[in-house]
């Protein structure tokens, strides 16, 4: 017995090493995260400076700046949320609040999840077939297009947020005269607010990097968009065409740290918001 | 005093499961009713059928027999369930604030109904909820702050505040103190002894003892049948059943 304990690892060595993996392992990950947004802004911040934030690219985005990509970004993103969101939360209490898990959930639900799988060309595709037939490369075009891509995320992760609310809020919401609407509205809703805002910032983030169907549904126009029905070019769009035909390494590292900054400020804000959103609930 | 609710051969049941078992009882209003009896005798699922917070469950259907609340059918087809809610409050038997506010908790019912939309209305509301549930004096000056800074022993006075702003006629309350220290729990058991001059009250008592210090009547269920109910002396002193007398003694449960 004496033997053979002393081969085996004791709890606190094998809790040590244990402790170790995982810290190495969690610290390589951030490590590596980190490494590539600090050499992407270390790239792209000596570009970054009003001018470059203001004016409009010029000879294709070899000089000038990138306002118009900004502009672009910013109009189509929010499109897609806007569009996508009253759906996506919608069907998300839907599905977590209104049915009993019969074929029709499990189709929608069948239907959700396939269609977060499937990459965003074919979406462009997509797009491209029914949106820019009719609405012409455009704005519009491509907030519709990524707003069918991102409904599945949100979809998704409201569901989620809505389950994670404790059952016994509704049955107090009830006990206390409350109608299924109002449980949802003034119970439930408001315990699930923070994950529904974590899937929309989620999205925000997916739209805000989207390139594929972005070229083929809002085209990559460089000048600056004046309403929707206006062509344009994102940001994603316009760092992926710089660095792929070659036109500006240092503008298409510039463009990125532009969009690295801006998605870390749209989390801020939006997390800001919620925040007092929550707090003005209390 | 007639009697506030009335339960004719109640049979409940969850899917194929029964629960409860032609059970007869009649409430009387103004009064404290404990139903009492080991776990799992059907006393939660009969407290949660009486305001029909049972609808909540898919299963849960009442089988045989009905409840009459002032002469009423309680399960009538044309009974308007969020009026009866209102009517029969619960307290659950952990305390249950909702995460916002200690004044929202309270304003949670009535701004429901719609009525006393009134700011100066409103805040007299949660002031005599606040204070029947012995519970004003400590947080009049923070009622704008989280209902879940309160400890264990508040947020239950704050439930009970909570189904007491609904203005109803009767109060279930299910185990409300098993959670709660003896001072928190006396407490409630001080309040409930005062409110029960204006409403009904039936409660499932953590031991026999509370049953024992603010009853009025005595139920006592096992394996969801009423063995019997009586006056609350009567029962304790000299039951006529051999198992509420083996229950009550501790020789079983």
């Amino acid at each position: 017995m004496q033997m053979k304990s002393k081969r085996r690892l004791t709890p606190k060595t094998s809790e040590r090493i244990a402790k170790i993996f995982i810290w190495s392992i969690a610290l390589l990950v951030i490590g590596i995260l980190v490494f590539i947004v600090a050499f992407i802004l270390y790239k792209g911040i000596p570009v970054i400076n009003w001018r470059f934030l203001t004016e409009i690219p010029r000879k294709s985005g070899r000089a000038g700046g990138i306002s118009s990509t900004i502009v672009g970004t910013l109009s189509v993103t929010a499109l897609a949320v806007i569009i996508a969101m009253p759906f996506g939360i919608g069907t998300a209490f839907y599905l977590a609040e209104y049915t009993k898990g019969g074929v029709i959930t499990r189709i929608i639900r069948f239907c959700a999840e396939s269609l977060a799988g499937i990459p965003s060309i074919v979406y462009g595709l997509f797009g491209f077939i029914f949106f820019v037939n009719y609405l012409g490369w455009s704005i519009l075009s491509g907030g519709l297009t990524l707003a069918f891509m991102i409904l599945p995320t949100i979809i998704r992760t409201s569901e989620e947020a809505i389950r994670s609310v404790p059952n016994i809020y509704r049955e107090v919401s009830y006990s206390l005269g409350g109608t299924k609407w109002q449980t949802i509205r003034k119970a439930v809703f408001p315990s699930a607010i923070r994950g529904i805002t974590n899937g929309i910032i989620l999205s925000v983030g997916r739209s805000v990097a989207e390139t594929a169907a972005v070229i083929l549904t809002t085209g990559g126009d460089l000048s600056m968009p004046d309403s929707i029905f206006s062509q344009g070019r994102t940001m994603a769009v316009h760092f992926y065409l710089l660095a792929v035909d070659g036109i500006s390494i240092e503008n298409a590292y510039g463009t990125a740290a532009v969009l690295i900054i801006l998605i870390f400020l749209i989390n801020v804000v939006a997390n800001m918001l919620v925040e007092r959103l929550i707090a003005k609930g209390r | 005093m007639g009697d506030k609710i009335v339960i004719e051969n109640l049979d409940f049941c969850f899917g194929e499961k029964q629960v409860i078992f032609g059970l007869n009882l009649k409430i009387p209003a103004n009064k404290i009713l404990s139903v009492f009896g080991p776990a799992g005798s059907g006393i939660t699922t009969l407290l949660r059928a009486l305001n029909r917070l049972s609808d909540l469950t898919p299963e849960a259907r009442i089988t045989g027999g009905r409840i009459l609340l002032d002469g009423q059918d309680i399960h009538a087809p044309d009974v308007n369930i969020t009026e009866l809610r209102r009517r029969v409050g619960v307290v659950f038997d952990v305390p249950t604030p909702l995460p916002i506010s200690i004044y929202d908790n309270i304003a949670y019912g009535p701004r429901l109904a719609r009525k006393r939309n009134k700011k100066a209305a409103l805040d007299e509301t949660v002031e005599l909820a606040l204070t029947q549930a012995a519970l004003w004096d400590e947080v009049k000056t923070r009622l704008h702050t989280p209902a879940m800074s309160l400890s264990g022993g508040q947020q239950q006075r704050l439930c009970m505040a909570r189904v007491l702003a609904l203005k109803p006629e009767v109060i279930l309350l299910d185990r409300p103190c098993s959670g709660l220290d003896p001072i928190s729990t006396s407490k409630i058991e001080e309040s409930l002894t005062v409110l029960k001059k204006q409403f009904t009250i039936i409660l499932s008592p953590h031991n026999i003892q509370q049953a024992g210090r603010i009853s009025d009547r005595v139920a006592f269920m096992l394996m969801g049948q009423l063995i019997e109910e009586g006056p609350c002396t009567a029962i304790f002193e000299n039951p006529e059943d051999q198992r509420t007398n083996d229950y009550i003694t501790g020789r079983f449960g």
